[in-house]
């Protein structure tokens, strides 16, 4: 099985049924997946603050949301991740590609790696971090995790989690 | 003025996402679904129309309530007072029921977008300047909950 049908088969026994995205290189496989499945209602978002409030919404009303996005997101949804994810308190499990790590090509990417673990560290969001494929069998109890505590929950995911942007 | 009731939802400090929280809700359930924003919050959140545009759901009704000024901020003005047309934009994004009204007509025009079944963007010109209302005081949890639980009646 491949890692992106074991990620969407736990969101989907997790009764995660509403997902936005906001695309990444290393995401594209499991964004695929999300779209190709008939339990999920797939909304791509155009900002990730705008998906979180579609994934707040959706909660509401009576759907478990996710959102897929890049780690750059922590930087433009940590108004919105304070004052409706946590101040309501929604659970919001957050499947990030960790861009900027090793095996990076893009420099630029490092700029936002070196604060994405403090900022959600400051922002008291429960961390963790997938670097090896096997580190995903703990996916299906981070999400029966997130769903118990009604909070946001942080899955960072590196290119080595995903076997590297290939030929460099 | 719309007296508080367990079916409103206050979203307190997310300036923008009105329109999307309203959207989630609407899509996740069958019950009507009003979102009430302003133009300065649609111009934070632009984004939102074309997601509104491509996810149809025929049970939501997006009301910007359009005074050309930032009204909780004192009245600077939007650039939707000036140039930009809110209703112009959202048909541009393709949001295919768009109706732009004057404030006087906003109850008829509300009602029958509620009863068109149909999504509907509702762009209601009006006046700056605000009522003196106090600040909501209720626990968000406390919004939250009894929300949730009059959308599941």
């Amino acid at each position: 099985m491949s890692i992106n049908t074991k990620i969407v088969d736990d969101f989907v026994a997790n009764g995660i049924e509403f997902v936005t995205t906001v695309p990444c290189k290393q995401l594209a496989g499991v964004i695929d997946e999300v779209e190709a499945r008939p339990e999920i209602y797939h909304i791509p978002s155009n900002k990730e603050d705008e998906g979180m409030g579609l994934c707040a919404g959706a909660f509401m009303g009576g759907k478990r949301p996710a959102i897929i996005m890049q780690n750059t997101a922590i930087g433009v949804t940590i108004n919105t991740l304070v004052t409706l994810t946590q101040y309501y308190r929604m659970p919001l499990p957050m499947l990030i590609s960790y861009r900027g790590e090793l095996r990076e090509p893009v420099a630029c990417q490092v700029e936002m790696a070196v604060h994405t673990k403090a900022l959600l560290n400051q922002l008291n969001i429960p961390t963790y971090h997938f670097h090896k494929e096997s580190d995903a069998e703990e996916l299906d109890t981070i999400l029966k995790y997130t769903f118990m505590c009604n909070k946001p929950v942080a899955i960072l995911t590196d290119a080595s989690f995903w076997g590297g942007y290939g030929d460099q | 003025m719309i007296d508080d009731q367990p079916t409103n939802f206050y979203m307190l400090g997310t300036m923008g996402l009105s329109s999307s929280i309203g959207l989630g809700v609407a899509l996740a359930q069958d019950k009507t679904v009003i979102s009430i924003d302003g133009d300065g919050s649609v111009l934070t959140n632009f984004g939102t129309l074309p997601t509104i545009a491509n996810n149809v759901a025929d049970n939501f009704i997006l009301l910007i309530v359009d005074n050309g000024s930032y009204g909780s901020t004192g009245d600077q003005p939007t650039y939707a007072g000036k140039k930009t047309s809110l209703a112009a934009v959202a048909k541009a994004c393709g949001c295919e029921n768009v109706i732009e009204c004057q404030d006087k007509d906003t109850g008829e025009v509300l009602q029958k977008a509620i009863d068109s079944k149909k999504m509907t963007i509702i762009v209601c010109k009006c006046d700056s300047g605000n009522i003196k209302l106090p600040v909501i005081t209720m626990d968000p949890v406390v919004i939250r909950d009894r929300f949730m639980k009059s959308v599941q009646a």
